[in-house]
């Protein structure tokens, strides 16, 4: 089953080309990596993705729907979710309140019941609250739940921010770079979790990230780009021996 | 039912407590009790203003300074109301005891002034606040003065005379529960999800968005239940000094509420309370040095500034536990 559907798209910067002509798929509950040298435009396409920007030219499909036009919160809304490069928790809040938030936009109550503090407004708080201690607990954090985001340490930052996606319930989840700045034990530890969320919560993982041996690990299909543009598609196997690929990471002889 | 029973009680709390201050105030045994009294009511006034003005730039992020047209537009939308409709409304209720009616039409009075506030803050609103910082600074800092140039034209309230023959509705009651309910109502959106979504866009826009949290929607809902409570307070305003200009709602009482909660700390609810109630008191606690008394005023705050710079409770809100201080 195709979950998201890449057709021709492009993705203008004035004289820049970002993004050219980027066709790729990817299944459900698959792991699938998107990798290129520096600059070969990998966030640009997560940020069309988001519906941080439109595609210049071309059309993404989400479960069969155009996400051509939706905003940002109603490109989450339909069940994708995404990490951020450079770690963009919100930092005054405690670890179970950046779950929290995530959760808001599957809210029943109104203003009313909470002003009101209606017995609705109370039980779904409570709900909230259960769901996303449980969440933490799967990622070993519960004990972390009350301290300020910002005092974590940047493993933690990186688990959290992984953890408040999968609270929007996603059925996609877009990790941008999630080993930088990890050790190598850490980053076997993020292979497991990566594993481990594609298995418990039953949502396919579109990532992006340099480490080469995470990369290479966990995903099934890795899509190579260079310059905005596909070079090669395949398993780790073939694409590491793709001359092409090759070329681009380290030069053509 | 529990609710309710505490609600009543409350009420009645404050009642009681109106009733001693009437008592002990303006006709008890001290000597300047009216003039207290006064300063009393100003501070509950700006209590309002300062928890609510709070609501958006301190818990939201978004650095507005047309708090005072809210303000004016609450005040004078009301006013309006009681004097051309109250005569009329307290004549065909004249059965009923008068000070019943009184209340009545005050309650009248305090819905109009928060919707027209409110309709107001959606107005300028949905179009500001798509623009950040400086920008958004600007252009309300504009609004709020554009709002008193079109109140000054018109010549139903009094345009450049100013509105007189205003009844005098307001008791310490009233200010009282207004103030209890913005405390609450604020509170309680604060430890909710509508609070938690508050938090997220200020702390970081693009992570909010991408958490499903639509950011005009979400600014444009606290700027409006700010501009509301900003209203009533007005309302309570207008019926409490009798008489309204135009140059009491100048950007200058824009600032004056700003600097409420930039004293108290910027997105702490206690502090907004007690930066009200100080910057409220201290001019009056200076009036014996005359001239002396703006230096001195201005001189506390630059003190403040440098040596406190989140404010004097900003970071210790009694009702989060763990909050870093955070410049806005």
């Amino acid at each position: 089953m195709t979950l998201l559907k890449l057709d021709k798209v492009s993705r203008h910067f004035g004289g820049l080309t970002a993004v050219k002509n980027l066709s790729l798929q990817v299944n459900e509950n698959q792991l699938f990596g998107l990798i290129g040298p520096n600059g070969a435009g990998k966030t640009t396409v997560f940020n069309l993705i988001t519906g941080m920007y439109p595609p210049s030219e071309g059309e993404i499909w989400f479960r069969d729907q155009s996400l051509r036009g939706l905003p940002p919160h109603r490109v989450a809304a339909a069940g994708i979710a995404r990490t951020f490069q450079n770690i963009r928790l919100f930092g005054a809040l405690t670890v179970v309140e950046n779950i929290l938030v995530a959760m808001h936009m599957r809210r029943r109550q109104n203003l009313l019941s909470v002003w009101a503090m209606s017995s609705g407004f109370r039980s779904e708080e409570k709900a909230f609250r259960e769901e996303a201690m449980h969440l933490l607990s799967l990622f070993g954090m519960e004990n972390l739940a009350h301290e300020t985001a910002a005092n974590l340490p940047y493993g933690s930052q990186r688990r959290l921010e992984i953890a408040r996606a999968l609270a929007t319930h996603p059925k996609l989840l877009l990790l941008d770079e999630p080993a930088a700045g990890m050790n190598p034990q850490e980053a076997v530890e993020l292979m497991a979790l990566i594993r481990r969320l594609r298995d418990e919560f039953h949502c396919a993982v579109l990532l992006v990230e340099h480490n080469m041996k995470v990369v290479m690990g966990v995903c099934e299909t890795i899509h190579v780009i260079d310059h905005g543009e596909t070079i090669a598609e395949g398993d780790a196997h073939h694409v590491r021996n793709h001359a092409k690929v090759v070329a681009a990471y380290l030069g053509e002889g | 039912m529990k609710n309710t029973l505490h609600t009543l009680l409350a009420l009645a709390a404050l009642w009681l407590l109106s009733v001693g201050v009437n008592a002990l105030l303006i006709h008890g045994p001290i000597l300047q009790g009216p003039y207290i009294f006064q300063i009393l009511m100003l501070a509950g006034i700006n209590i309002v203003l300062a928890v609510s003005l709070n609501l958006t730039n301190g818990i939201t992020g978004q650095f507005s300074i047309g708090h005072a047209g809210f303000f004016a537009v609450g005040a004078y939308a009301s006013a309006a109301l009681t004097v051309y409709f109250g005569p009329i409304f307290l004549k065909s209720l004249e059965m009923f005891p008068r000070s019943l009616n009184e209340a009545l039409l005050l309650l009248l009075a305090l819905l109009t002034a928060a919707l027209a506030a409110a309709v107001a803050g959606l107005i300028v609103g949905i179009p500001s606040l798509r623009l950040k910082g400086d920008y958004l600074a600007i252009v309300t800092l504009g609004f709020g003065e554009i709002i008193r140039v079109l109140i000054l034209n018109i010549d139903a309230v009094g345009g450049a005379r100013g509105f007189s023959g205003i009844p005098p509705l307001t008791t310490f009651f009233w200010v009282a529960a207004l103030v209890a309910l913005v405390i609450v109502a604020v509170h309680r959106l604060v430890r909710s999800s509508y609070g938690r979504a508050f938090l997220a866009v200020r702390e970081n826009e693009i992570a909010a968005q991408a958490m499903g949290i639509d950011l005009t929607r979400t600014k444009v809902l606290a700027f409006v239940i700010g501009a509301a409570f900003a209203g009533m307070a007005g309302c309570l305003f207008g019926h409490f000094s009798m008489y309204l200009h135009t140059n009491s709602f100048t950007f200058i009482k824009s600032f004056e509420i700003i600097i409420m909660i930039a004293l108290g700390g910027l997105g702490s609810l206690l502090g907004s309370v007690l930066g009200a109630v100080v910057l409220t008191a201290l001019p009056e606690l200076f009036r014996g040095f005359e001239s002396w008394r703006m230096v001195i005023y201005s001189l506390a705050l630059i003190l403040i500034m440098i040596y406190r710079p989140q404010g004097l409770l900003g970071g210790k809100s009694p009702f989060r536990s763990k909050r870093k201080p955070r410049s806005p």
